[in-house]
């Protein structure tokens, strides 16, 4: 039989385990599917496992998860299972998921998509060259294995990027440059949204300590780069770029680039859940009611997956969500319920600034004809167009004519920047435009372990 | 001032159904020097004719089927010179494995019934050239029956070209237009639909699993089902299989595209559901699928499924298709029901209608696809 939950949790990452520790306190039956071995997510990741000295290389905030983890470890009546890729969530939320090479499936009364965000993919002449890599991508590394690289060029914009290039002084190896995308300017048309961002100054000062600590271990910075590409036969050599009106080229056999993080709205496509286009954060990002609800009943975001908050905030999300539902559950209302919404505003205060600040380049949001945009079918920016004018409306159409987003990734990586140029092509909004419908299993799936598969499905819903 | 209602909500012929049956009815209509108007509630191609295996096959055909399903193979080996694009058309043999001797006797006693008939496109395969044409078949496939010039194309691509050639030679189309209603009126048919009112002496519906809806207006009911067929598709392999494979004792369409992905389904189903255009996935119906495939070809122990899908299709309680003319009304044509099997019969059916609409009679005998074969003549 089939076993049902009263809520289960896909993600174990801030978000994910301060859902369950709550929700789990109130005595529900809790489950929390992982892909990774250990808990803590992207921001967290090997939190667990880090030597002291990691842990001072990777700073405060990273070191501060060691309690979450240590409290959702800890908390009694939490079923966790890492290891576990969830591949489809059919209709009355039966989750089905793959561990240790064997699939079954969980039927939850309430779910909680906790997968969290995803790097921005940055399209750029060469950018799928071995040797390029993101910028989250270098810090997985740092963190799982205490590995960096040697004279890594950083390219882009965003706070991550920042917080690497530190990290990666304290660790010993300097990049060797940083490329920011951020134009001249920028700054000036952001600081509007200054004084909002000053209710969460404490974001604003941690921000400018890392530039300083970067600016003082003397790492070469240019800033208003454009026009970027990555050279290279085979591999990396060079990347090429302009800044303040003058062409630049570092030699380099590794670059990393980041324009930021969105939402992965896998999960919450699949659902068929409403989505609507951010443009302050350019990303698309579930409908969600102001306890983290979405359209679709009893199915609830919490953390970045609904917008890209931070881990602090992913962390509180977590938690009204798990008492939420607790309520809805008949455990009666909890007074920290309306503290946490509270708490969540003023943690927003310093996204506008933020975002408006390190909006995506526009190379990103509209690459040049000849560039690659989808990565796993090899398709540039310049075939989508031509798709358009021959009368493609939406990315499905354009997956049919071209085979976007059909490889293994299905469209996770090229699935924003083919909305991004069909819209800018089109003349329509991305609203508009829309999205790839995904089609399950979320991640590939072994065609034997399938054949090997029989959730306990009731059989009402069978045709056979 | 008069107002001049625009052609295209005027033509000679309107077609219901943006897919692969009315795009190529629209385009040999056209061809007839018929002005015409497809309609279309979503886009081109966005249910059945864009999601389909793709197999174009005669083989294993109903033989009511079989004279048309034969024209129409005549079509598609010209689809280039027709289309002026290959729609991804390739000749390869489809094959039909028999698991035990009882099958390959059932496989043979088709040959002979439709050599009979005087077909003799399907031939029997013994063991040894089963696994000259496929390599990979496991051990225990004692047979098969093959159509050796059958093949496959792109789906998608193929409709979208039909809607291409149809456009170029004058046709129009109208996507996100949902026929609702149609009424008679001074011997013509006006249609009402989400957006305006067309009017056209002769309509054509084909809109698949939703055609039943306007038929029943019509006061012609039929028991048409929507379907909901399973597919799924691999990440690359290496090439090992050049035919269309299915079985005799069980579902299955199974081929290695050209870039290394397998596509497969054959006839599991999911759950349809016309009214909001989804359909959803049975994993639990699925892993037959995956199950039989691995079992017909063992390398596929070691593939990985990237992505699974189903397309919602129109099918009918014994299986083949409702195509003609009204019984009942002048100027109102058929074809839909196509039961999981019509993309192969699309060009020859398009211009079958064609000629049914322009001229008023076809020589093609259509009485085993009449509306009016069902003795209850009641929607389901």
């Amino acid at each position: 039989m089939t076993r049902l939950k009263d809520v289960v949790i896909i993600g174990a990452g801030p978000a994910g385990m301060a859902c369950a520790v709550e929700a789990a306190a109130k005595g529900l039956s809790t489950v929390v599917l992982d892909e990774n071995p250990q808990p803590g997510g992207q921001v967290y990741r090997a939190i667990e496992s880090a030597s002291e000295n990691r842990l001072r290389v990777l700073g405060h905030d990273y070191a501060r998860g060691r309690e979450l983890a240590s409290e959702f470890r800890q908390s009694s009546g939490v079923d966790y299972h890492p290891g576990s890729t969830v591949w489809n969530i059919g209709p009355d939320r039966l989750v089905e998921f793959s561990r240790d090479g064997k699939s079954s499936a969980i039927r939850a009364s309430h779910l909680v998509v906790a997968t969290g965000a995803i790097e921005r993919p940055c399209p750029l002449p060469g950018w799928t060259l071995p040797g390029v890599t993101t910028a989250g991508a270098l810090q997985i590394l740092l963190k799982t294995s205490g590995i960096t690289y040697q004279d890594t060029v950083l390219t882009g914009s965003g706070p991550l990027l920042w917080l690497l290039a530190a990290q990666m002084v304290d660790a010993g190896s300097p990049p060797k440059a940083i490329v920011e995308t951020v134009p001249r300017g920028r700054l000036f048309n952001a600081l509007p949204e200054l004084m909002t961002a000053l209710g969460a100054r404490e974001y604003l000062l941690k921000g400018m300590s890392m530039i300083r600590k970067v600016k003082r271990a003397g790492v070469r910075i240019h800033v208003g780069a454009d026009d970027i590409a990555i050279e290279g036969s085979g591999a990396v050599s060079a990347i090429r770029f302009r800044s303040k009106g003058t062409e630049h080229r570092i030699a380099t056999d590794a670059v990393a680039l980041h324009q930021g993080v969105v939402p992965n709205q896998q999960v919450t496509r699949l659902l068929g859940c409403r989505h609507f286009w951010d443009d302050s954060q350019k990303c698309f990002r579930p409908k969600l009611s102001e306890d983290r609800e979405t359209s679709c009943a009893h199915v609830y975001v919490a953390g970045d997956g609904g917008g890209i908050e931070g881990a602090k905030s992913a962390e509180m999300q977590g938690r009204l969500v798990g008492l939420a539902i607790a309520e809805k559950e008949g455990h009666g209302t909890d007074p920290r319920i309306s503290e946490l919404r509270l708490t969540l505003k003023r943690e927003a205060h310093v996204r506008p600034f933020l975002e408006k600040l390190y909006a995506p380049s526009r190379q990103i949001l509209h690459p040049d004809d000849a560039t690659v945009i989808c990565r796993c079918e090899e398709v540039t920016a310049g075939s989508v167009r031509e798709a358009v004018t021959q009368g493609a409306p939406g990315p499905n159409q354009v997956k049919s004519f071209l085979r976007t987003g059909m490889g293994p990734c299905q469209g996770r990586i090229c699935g924003l920047v083919v909305t991004s140029v069909i819209s800018e092509s089109g003349g329509k909004s991305p609203d508009d435009v829309d999205y790839y419908r995904i089609r399950p299993p979320l991640k590939p799936l072994p065609l034997a372990e399938l054949a090997d598969y029989s959730a306990d499905i009731p059989g009402s819903r069978d045709t056979a | 001032m008069t107002i001049v209602p625009a052609r295209h909500t005027t033509p000679d012929l309107l077609i219901i159904g943006g897919g692969i049956h009315g795009c190529a009815a629209a385009l040999f209509a056209a061809k007839r020097g018929m002005s015409v108007t497809v309609i279309e509630k979503d886009s081109v191609a966005r249910h059945a004719s864009g999601v389909n295996a793709g197999g174009v096959r005669r083989l294993g055909r109903d033989f009511a089927e079989v004279p048309i399903s034969v024209r129409s193979m005549q079509i598609w080996h010209d689809i280039p010179d027709l289309l002026g694009e290959d729609c991804g058309f390739q000749i390869a043999p489809q094959i039909k494995l028999a698991e035990n001797e009882d099958e390959l006797a059932s496989l043979r006693k088709r040959a002979d019934d439709l050599a009979m008939l005087g077909f003799e496109h399907e031939v029997v395969l013994d063991r040894s050239r089963v696994r000259e044409l496929l390599p990979a078949v496991a051990d225990h496939v004692v047979g098969g029956l093959a159509c050796l010039d059958d093949g496959f194309a792109q789906p998608f691509w193929t409709t979208t070209a039909f809607r291409r050639k149809a456009e170029h030679l004058g046709a129009v189309f109208v996507e996100g237009v949902r026929a609702e209603r149609l009424v008679r009126e001074a011997g013509d048919w006006i249609v009402a639909t989400s957006a305006g009112s067309y009017r056209a002496p002769k309509v054509l519906i084909s809109c698949g699993a939703w055609s039943g809806i306007l038929a029943a207006q019509l006061d012609e009911p039929v028991p048409v089902h929507a379907i909901a067929p399973l597919m799924l598709v691999t990440s690359r392999l290496p090439a090992f299989c050049n035919a269309v494979v299915g079985a005799t004792g069980r579902p299955l369409s199974f081929k290695q595209m050209p870039n290394g992905t397998v596509v497969i389904g054959g006839g599991r189903r999911g759950i349809a559901e016309p009214a909001s255009n989804r359909s959803e996935i049975l994993f639990s119906q699925l892993r037959l699928t995956a199950d039989t495939a691995i079992s017909l070809f063992p390398i596929m122990a070691s593939a990985t499924i990237i992505r699974t899908w189903s397309g919602i299709e129109g099918c009918m309680p014994d299986e083949i298709p409702v195509i003609g003319a009204s019984r009942k009304h002048e100027g109102i044509f058929y074809s839909f029901g196509y039961s999981a099997h019509g993309f192969q019969l699309g060009p020859a059916v398009g211009e079958l209608m064609a000629e049914l609409a322009s001229t008023g009679s076809t020589q093609t005998d259509l009485s085993k696809f009449s509306i009016d074969r069902f003795p209850s003549n009641q929607c389901q």
